[in-house]
């Protein structure tokens, strides 16, 4: 089972890398295009802002590359923002693989940060998980599918918000499973079961 | 509902954790790691790793130890101390932590707030205010570890650092810090009252009580602790019973089981 963890030269890889260890995985940090060609599913992180993040995959060719990827992809945070069309934040365009838009929170205090319950309708990203469980969010955007079908799972801050998406194998959360303890654990693992059938069946 | 966060604090010298009373008479209290696992495994929502010798002897973050810690935690994870610049974030942010906080080089050069956001987004941007009473209603800013005065009023800083791209107010009362007579409550209320971000109360916990006070009376998100955490004075847990009999939402043990 390969995954890359892609580079976008903005934020923190450890905790990602730490968590797919903890689950036996041994990730491939992945700054370039070629990576994507020798690898079973790929995880977009987390930390960062779209613009500077986007101007990062742009620069290196990744932009393109994740695109057209066709393999199980997992968005987290910024990373799951950059699979709509375009994000308020900035005022740019993102890698447009799934439809929507990114927009700003109308809850206050903004960031939106800390523990909050994650509703969800069951998918297998969240066996496992009870429907409520708090995971650890901090962000102040979040995106609004054009696809309402796409929403898998929902929380609040100042009205509900888009807390994971499924389009097929693409999948993003906005909240930080490397950093929400077991129950971010055990998502992360169905994530890599995920893969692993996939790459068998294939 | 968005929970009310515990956050112990590691005050971290020459690789120790360290705890002093209003910023002096430092004592050992133990190794980071150790420490940080077990308030991880005691129910912490969030870890702060503060380097106190950083700034004043101009040295650098100590990288090889946060990115350790970082590497044994599943919960969120601040770290400050030295940050002067774009690079030195990026450095400890790629070292593991999830966000950084800036103090004195904010206040010298407030710009290094705007380019932070810009470069890794205004989330992970924490920016840690230490401040002082007057005894008049006023609190001024302090800087260098608590030992430079600025002429700085910590209300007015407060938010134009949240308008220049802070995600967060880490407020340390000096006044309370290490006494354990509670937070400064008319502190908090200034500050929340002034920004939109959230804001971390620190100095002065002496027990649950404090907290509840911090986070209901003074508005706070977040309650900071380090010394009562540290010499296991009150159980993560305990605190959190507090506060749910209180009334404010707390996040409880998970059972979700590991992988």
């Amino acid at each position: 089972m390969r995954i890359a963890v892609i580079d976008h030269g903005a934020g923190n890889l450890v905790s990602i890398v730490a968590a797919l260890e903890r689950l036996g995985i041994d990730p491939v940090v992945a700054a370039a295009p070629d990576a994507l060609e020798a690898t079973d599913a790929v995880i977009l992180p987390g930390v960062g802002a779209t613009g500077t993040a986007m101007a990062r995959l742009n620069e290196r060719g990744l932009d393109r590359a994740l695109a057209a990827w066709p393999g199980p992809m997992l968005g987290i945070c910024v990373g799951l923002q950059l699979l709509f069309d375009t994000s308020d934040e900035d005022g740019g365009s993102c890698l447009g693989v799934i439809p929507g838009t990114v927009r700003e929170l109308a809850g206050r205090p903004l960031p939106h940060m800390g523990w909050n319950d994650v509703h969800h309708r069951g998918d297998p990203l969240f066996d496992g998980i009870p429907s409520g469980e708090p995971f650890y969010f901090v962000h102040s955007y979040a995106p609004v599918p054009e696809d309402p079908a796409v929403i898998i799972a929902t929380s609040a801050h100042g009205g509900r918000f888009t807390a994971a998406v499924r389009s097929g194998n693409r999948i993003g959360v906005q909240f930080h499973p490397e950093r929400s303890g077991t129950a971010g654990l055990r998502l992360l693992s169905n994530f890599v079961r995920a893969c692993r059938q996939a790459t068998h069946a294939a | 509902m968005l929970r009310k966060r515990i956050i112990p604090c590691l005050d971290v010298a020459d690789g120790r954790v360290v705890k002093g009373v209003r910023f002096v008479d430092l004592t050992d209290e133990g190794d980071p790691i150790e420490l940080a696992s077990r308030y991880v495994a005691e129910g912490a929502d969030e870890i702060c790793f503060l380097d106190i010798t950083a700034s004043h002897e101009a040295r650098g973050t100590l990288l090889e130890l946060v990115h350790r810690t970082a590497a044994v935690l599943t919960v969120p994870f601040t770290v400050g101390g030295g940050v002067g610049s774009v690079a030195d974030m990026r450095a400890v942010l790629r070292a593991g932590a999830d966000k950084v906080a800036v103090n004195t080089a904010a206040v010298r050069r407030p710009r290094l707030l705007v380019e932070c956001a810009a470069a890794f987004g205004r989330q992970c941007v924490v920016l840690a205010v230490d401040a002082r009473s007057d005894g008049a209603g006023s609190w001024e800013v302090y800087t260098h570890g608590g030992r430079r005065a600025t002429g700085i009023d910590a209300i007015d800083w407060c938010a134009a650092g949240a308008a220049l791209g802070a995600g967060e107010i880490l407020l340390t009362s000096m006044d309370r810090d290490g006494t354990k007579d509670g937070y400064d409550i008319d502190l908090l209320a200034r500050v929340r009252a002034a920004v939109d971000i959230p804001v971390i109360a620190s100095g002065g916990a002496g027990d649950a009580d404090h907290m509840v006070e911090a986070l209901v009376a003074g508005g706070a998100d977040a309650v900071l602790a380090a010394s009562i955490f540290h010499r296991s004075e009150h159980a993560i847990s305990e605190v959190k019973a507090t506060l749910a009999s209180a009334g404010l939402p707390v996040r409880v043990p998970s059972l979700v089981v590991a992988p």
